[in-house]
């Protein structure tokens, strides 16, 4: 079930890439020149793991052509993006940016972490890169969330704000899907609710160290962002990340 | 927030084990333990450390440069404080 695979593989990778193309939207936006450079630097961590994922999907897919890291970034369309739809999320402000960093960078702690004993090898050998990249970035979320949570009352308001606005777009993170199924009976992948018990504790410590409220369940949450099911942004976010590749096919530096 | 209401904080830098930490510049964070993590983003991230110290500016007392003859000039002419007058073993490579 090579096809499986590959959409593990790609669930993963696509991940990373679009929040990288999200937070290197920062550059030049964050309320410090600082923060800039840790922003770019989060981003530019996730799209090396983006970059090591999507050639290992090409390499099991086995295609021929063999499609590359860049094929698979930049001539996919919208339905065949496998990301969360947490990650194609629009910018908002810095509280919006650290809420969903807290989140995802915690899923992906524990995601990495588990699949350091993956059956595929090269999967394993970038998740031991990866963890510890993601457990700084889980560090750099959690210490601007205690921050802007124990700080003003605006920087609190607007931290609590932006926990509610992230907060439908979290439970996708756990859950199960038919490549991640599969991916787990064969040794390969993790079961994604597996994590969700770990990650809504590191959350929820951390939230009441920074005297904030984990908002109530939302009525409605997305889905479907595994199966290529995203939210209007995606479109557009795709149209600015591809059109310099789409328009210049092979064009290098 | 501007850069106005984070203080300044001098960054200094170990390259490697048994070196010194040397100073590699300053920037702004609203407290010790971000300008810890600023400094790791802006200052390290081309393997340029093993260790980093972060101090606030406000607490380096420095020379002035108004005091610069009573403090440096005195020793120009101290040529006996410079070990000069001994014999280095050819052998001996750290000295």
């Amino acid at each position: 079930m090579t096809e499986q695979h590959v959409a593990y593989l790609l669930g993963l990778g696509d991940d990373a890439l679009i929040y990288a193309q999200r937070l290197g939207e920062w550059l030049t936006h964050a309320p410090q020149i600082e923060e800039d450079m840790a922003l770019g630097n989060v981003g530019l961590d996730l799209l090396g793991q983006a970059r090591s994922l999507l050639t290992r999907a090409g390499e099991v897919e086995g295609a021929t052509p063999l499609r590359d890291e860049d094929d698979l970034a930049m001539l996919r369309d919208e339905r065949e993006f496998r990301n969360v739809q947490l990650v194609e999320q629009p910018r908002a402000d810095f509280g919006h940016e650290m809420a969903r960093m807290l989140w995802f960078a915690t899923y992906q702690c524990e995601l990495y972490s588990a699949l350091l004993g993956s059956a595929d090898e090269t999967l394993a050998a970038i998740a031991a890169k990866a963890v510890k990249e993601v457990e700084y970035h889980r560090d750099h979320a959690t210490q601007w969330v205690l921050r802007l949570g124990d700080g003003t009352g605006e920087s609190h308001e607007r931290m609590q704000q932006g926990l509610a606005s992230v907060h439908p777009y979290v439970a996708e993170l756990g859950e199960d899907h038919d490549a991640a199924r599969w991916a787990t009976d064969q040794g390969v992948g993790v079961l994604p609710s597996t994590l969700t018990e770990a990650v809504n504790g590191y959350v929820t410590q951390v939230l009441q160290q920074a005297t904030l409220e984990m908002p109530d369940p939302p009525r409605w949450h997305a889905r479907g962002g595994r199966d290529g099911v995203h939210s209007e942004v995606m479109g557009y976010l795709l149209a600015e990340m591809q059109h310099i590749h789409r328009s210049h096919p092979g064009a290098t530096w | 927030m501007t850069s106005s209401t984070w203080p300044l904080w001098e960054v200094f830098v170990r390259a490697k084990r048994g070196l010194s930490h040397v100073h590699a510049g300053s920037l702004h964070a609203p407290d010790r333990e971000m300008a810890l993590r600023n400094a790791r983003d802006l200052y390290t991230r081309r393997q340029e450390g093993v260790s980093i110290w972060v101090v606030a500016s406000s607490d380096i007392t420095a020379s002035s440069p108004d005091e610069r003859d009573s403090f440096f000039d005195p020793a120009a002419d101290k040529v006996y404080r410079h070990p000069t007058f001994y014999d280095v073993p050819e052998d001996v490579e750290y000295l």
